[in-house]
């Protein structure tokens, strides 16, 4: 079986700094994978390079079998179109730290952004379906409500509803907790466990332990550019090998 | 009263008393004589008379200035708008050719006073005495006109007015799209929105709110440099003014006249300019919940308009 996300001997650097070295990455479909590790170790680019939102310099990286951004042939690697890039990109959806809701557009207008203009769904149906997704998140009540109108929480479960209608295959969710008031820490934390049941592969930068320890199938630390541990939240987060996962485990768990 | 006086001043609760502004009063007193002595020396002037003015006010010479006016000011606001958006991707463009072209067109249309644009396009069958398209490299001719048919004041005055106006819109627009959060690309294009889509679905609309205020005034701006014309003898309000004036000498009145129309004119587009800040500004930190007559008649027009 193909995994849902390859990552394999991923490179990049931004001029002389080096922000990806190496890195490698299984997810399985239908897992939540919860990638953890100290701010600046490259997290957030590895996860914007899974839908081609940064280019990499060598390796690759499969979305179901499948390159999002490059065409090989025999040899060589062709960076892909604009549009076809874009047509590769919507089964994968992202989730981000600053929620990135489109200001001009209602609630509900964010969720129906990808079905009418993506994918072509009349306005009444998408209209129907994100309804639906936003009951899901629980904020059905707020769906004519502008994002400045609404909690960090709840924009930010907005944005995972608007994730949902694209019905992907993948989500990549950014730090999806980090920038919320504490209080509102639990209610997305518990939207996101909810989703982690429903089979879609899910994979999370996150600094909450609790969630990667409760929520996810495996776990993976990523230190200094590469992926250096990955397994189960048991063993992992327990008993890591390497000598900078403990490290860094000790600074956040204590 | 009582315990207050028998407590004496000193434990009294103290009442807040505005100090005594002598200066802003005077200031204000001095400001009003001299409008007032400005306003009595024109309207006491022997020289201009005032039934002149409520005479031309409804000319239909006068009018048939003002609808120019304004149709030239449209015309050419909205090239300027086109042209303008066209310019500000340009400018962000990842083609270093593109980018260089539209540093140079807003270099060279900021540099030249508009006056001498004006004067060049209403000039132009001087040394272009025929405007024809033909297909590069080929002598399959598609258009071929008498540059004097073409180039109508009208014409010139809008392409002067249009072009020069692009170049300062290009730097509205660019503004505007910078405004606009690298988040907001990243969440459009991981939809998997088209690049077309994400400039027009999602970076324009939110760059609109930066883009009004300032257009509202260019469009201002271009209303009253639409008497430049005048140099041309474009046929709008200053024009006919001007024009009138020459036969029967009333110059100030005529002056008077255009000023009165100009005011009008600016005042209307001033209030259009709100509507639409009002407009694009949804979303952003609501009025909605305004229950103000005014706001809300405002905004049933906004809503109108988003239809």
């Amino acid at each position: 079986m193909v995994a849902a996300v390859e990552i394999t001997n991923v490179s990049k650097s931004y001029g002389d700094v080096e922000v990806l070295i190496n890195a490698s990455l299984v997810v399985e479909a239908g897992t939540t994978l919860g990638l953890i590790g100290p701010s600046g170790a490259g997290k957030s680019t590895l996860l914007r390079c899974i839908n081609h939102l940064e280019t990499i310099d060598s390796g690759t990286i499969k979305v179901h079998g499948e390159m999002v951004g490059y065409r090989r042939e025999g040899n060589r690697l062709f960076e892909l179109g604009h549009s076809e890039i874009a047509r590769r990109r919507a089964g994968i959806e992202m989730v981000f730290q600053h929620f990135n809701l489109f200001p001009h557009m209602t609630a509900i207008e964010n969720v129906m952004a990808g079905p009418v203009y993506v994918k072509g769904v009349g306005k009444g149906e998408a209209r129907a379906v994100a309804m639906e997704h936003l009951r899901a998140v629980a904020v059905e009540n707020r769906a004519d409500f502008y994002p400045s109108e609404l909690s960090g929480g709840q924009q930010q479960r907005v944005g995972i509803a608007r994730a949902l209608a694209m019905d992907p295959t993948v989500i990549l969710l950014d730090e999806p907790t980090s920038s919320l008031d504490p209080a509102l820490v639990g209610e997305v934390l518990d939207t996101m466990s909810e989703l982690s049941g429903r089979g879609i592969t899910m994979l999370v930068v996150t600094h909450a332990i609790g969630f990667a320890r409760s929520s996810c199938d495996d776990v993976a630390i990523m230190v200094d550019g590469g992926i250096i541990e990955q397994g189960p939240p048991g063993d992992v987060l327990v008993n890591p090998k390497e000598e900078r996962s403990r490290v860094f485990l000790r600074r956040v768990i204590g | 009263m009582k315990t207050a006086e028998s407590l004496g001043s000193e434990s009294s609760a103290p009442v807040f008393t505005e100090p005594r502004r002598y200066g802003r009063w005077a200031s204000a007193a001095g400001v009003l004589l001299l409008s007032y002595l400005i306003a009595k020396s024109f309207y006491t002037n022997p020289f201009i008379e005032h039934s002149v003015i409520g005479e031309y006010l409804f000319h239909p010479v006068i009018l048939g200035g003002v609808w120019v006016t304004i149709t030239l000011a449209v015309t050419a606001m909205v090239l300027a708008t086109v042209l303008g958006v066209i310019l500000g991707l340009m400018s962000r463009s990842s083609n270093p050719v593109l980018t260089g072209i539209n540093r140079a067109y807003i270099a060279f249309f900021r540099a030249v006073p508009l006056l001498v644009q004006i004067l060049i396009w209403g000039n132009l069958s001087l040394f272009f005495q025929r405007l024809t398209l033909t297909i590069p490299f080929t002598s399959i001719t598609l258009i071929d006109l008498d540059t004097n048919d073409v180039m109508t004041t009208f014409v010139a005055g809008a392409l002067g007015l249009g072009l020069h106006q692009a170049a300062r819109m290009s730097e509205v627009v660019r503004a505007g799209i910078n405004s606009v959060g690298r988040g907001q690309f990243d969440a459009a294009l991981s939809l998997g929105m088209q690049r077309r889509q994400v400039t027009f679905l999602v970076v324009l609309p939110q760059a609109m709110r930066v883009i009004v205020p300032p257009a509202g005034n260019e469009f201002i701006s271009v209303l009253k440099a639409t008497s430049l014309i005048f140099v041309i003898a474009g046929g709008d309000l200053l024009t006919n003014a001007q024009n009138i004036a020459a036969t029967n000498l009333r110059v100030l009145e005529l002056l008077t006249v255009a000023s009165i129309w100009y005011l009008a004119m600016v005042a209307i587009a001033t209030a259009g300019q709100r509507l639409l800040e009002r407009r694009y500004s949804k979303g952003y930190s609501g009025d909605q919940t305004s229950t103000s007559p005014i706001r809300m008649a405002v905004q049933k027009v906004s809503a109108w308009l988003q239809r």
